[in-house]
């Protein structure tokens, strides 16, 4: 499937990919062409787009300016490189692996608590992209072919309070709460780690790119 | 030092948000009407992006101990300043004015439309969050909703004063312009031409994070009913199509992906615009070709 370019309004164009590894490597190719851009001299011009803000497949480009049209043509057709993991942070997330839902999730999977946990822990994840709330990434797994091992659907009927920290899963993601929400994913675990810290310099500490390892807390 | 004695239905400190934080999953926030919010901070001599009073549908009461230059911006909107000594003087938004120690300023509701600013010279000096005074209802960023009792501290001023001391008010706003979104095509084409021809009565349920729209229910498709969109982007002035077939239009407090197609997208004059429709009004929408 061809990448394609959607509208979306005056100041604003959206570029839908295959899949979330196009989206990714697509993302990773718009970055370095600005970087290399600069070197080049824009003369510290802002780049033309203001913001690329990453969904599961989809990049959406708000511009400060009209993109040469030539410009927008490689983008849809240049043939991307497959982002290999690469140098990305690793973060550590422990998780006390007491979730409500887990004894729902394993029924759910055909298979045992225990090892639902392990496929949690087992494998690499990475930030596909953020929204729902400030700190809030959406973990898909890094190995593509493994998405469907802990695929659940969401709840029925979401909760009004999850708690901060919870740990969950809803079709092929994984995620974290960063405050008290309304939520319907299944929950799995708890995580005293903050995923969002106004303390902190940048106050949230997932962000699209970075790679993610789960494990259970002693 | 400025004093709230009554915060009206729903008061914010605003400014111009914290726009390019999508990657932490923070909206943009901001003001509502943009423009208006500008118009305000220019009318008193300030930086346009000052953090201002947002006022929806009046009420806000204000006393002040120092002489006071502020301006209120928005729809035709009754002003009454009263004195220490109980007289009065009646003004009307849009325009600026003067306050003298000891009197009050009263912001009635205004006859159409939804929400007033409120700039002082100097602005209001509010501890920013992540580089910006806005208070965002989605996320809880920012300060409190304002309150009686609260008050605030002015700012330098820190531009020269503009020649005129009032501008026309806005007109009501009875139509939308849009253009078709990156999933127009969900719609059947009946529901397109409803979309853009329909009048649409603005729900009660609407905030700063949206605007639902009520009416004739907008169908998707046959081969997409029931069909899941993977979350994509979203911008304020998005139309999106929830599962109950009526329109959303995202206002500042947006979240910054959705899992709902984006059928349309106002026009750039159309967000601020957007942003004084109340609960009851009846709208149209219309394609920008």
């Amino acid at each position: 499937m061809a990448r394609r370019l959607l509208p979306y309004g005056e100041r604003a164009m959206l570029v839908e990919c295959a899949d979330l590894a196009e989206m990714r490597a697509l993302h990773s190719w718009l970055k370095a062409w600005f970087d290399r851009t600069d070197e080049a001299g824009r003369d510290g011009r802002p780049s033309p787009i203001a913001e690329v803000i990453p969904g599961a497949r989809t990049l959406l480009l708000r511009l400060r300016t009209p993109l040469d049209p030539g410009f927008v043509r490689t983008m849809i057709e240049t043939e991307l490189p497959a982002t290999g993991p690469g140098a990305s942070t690793m973060i550590n997330i422990p998780v006390r692996y007491d979730g409500d839902d887990l004894p729902e999730v394993a029924t759910l999977l055909g298979c045992t608590t225990d090892e639902v946990i392990d496929g949690h822990t087992r494998q690499t994840w990475t930030v596909a992209f953020c929204g729902f709330a400030p700190g809030f990434a959406y973990l898909a797994p890094e190995d593509a072919g493994t998405e469907d091992v802990l695929r659940v659907p969401r709840r029925a009927a979401p909760r009004t309070k999850v708690p901060a920290g919870s740990v969950g899963l809803a079709d092929r993601w994984s995620g974290i709460y960063p405050r008290t929400a309304p939520g319907g994913w299944q929950l799995i675990g708890r995580t005293p780690r903050q995923v969002w810290d106004l303390q902190q310099q940048p106050p949230a500490l997932l962000q699209p790119g970075m790679r993610v390892r789960f494990e259970v807390a002693r | 030092m400025i004093r709230i004695e009554r915060a009206g239905p729903s008061t914010l400190v605003e400014d111009l948000g914290r726009p390019g934080l999508a990657h932490l999953g923070v909206s943009p926030s901001g003001a509502a009407d943009r423009v208006a919010l500008r118009l305000a901070n220019r009318l008193v001599g300030n930086d346009e992006g000052a953090a201002t009073l947002e006022v929806t549908l009046g009420g806000l009461m204000l006393s002040t101990d120092q002489l006071l230059w502020c301006a209120v911006t928005g729809p035709l909107t009754e002003l009454i300043v009263t004195g220490s000594d109980g007289s009065t003087r009646r003004g009307t938004a849009p325009q600026s004015l003067v306050l003298q120690p000891g009197q009050t300023l009263r912001l009635a509701m205004p006859t159409t439309g939804l929400r007033n600013y409120l700039a002082v010279r100097g602005g209001l000096l509010v501890e920013p969050t992540l580089d910006s005074c806005s208070t965002d209802l989605l996320s809880g960023l920012g300060p409190d909703v304002v309150r009686a009792g609260d008050c605030f501290v002015l700012g330098e001023p820190v531009g020269e004063l503009p020649d005129v001391a009032s501008v026309p008010a806005i007109e009501p706003v009875r139509e939308l312009w849009l253009t078709p979104g990156p999933r127009r095509d969900w719609l059947t084409e009946q529901s397109w031409r409803s979309l853009i021809t329909q009048p649409w009565q603005v729900s009660p349920d609407s905030n700063r994070i949206g605007i639902r729209l009520l009416g004739p229910r907008l169908e998707r498709r046959e081969g997409l009913v029931g069909v899941e969109l993977a979350s994509e982007g979203l911008l304020a002035g998005a139309v999106q199509l929830p599962p109950s077939g009526q329109p959303l239009i995202f206002g500042p407090d947006h979240p910054i992906t959705g899992g709902y197609p984006v059928i349309a997208v106002l026009t750039t004059d159309c967000g601020p615009a957007a942003g004084q429709l109340r609960a009851g009004d009846t709208i149209r929408l219309r394609e920008r070709g």
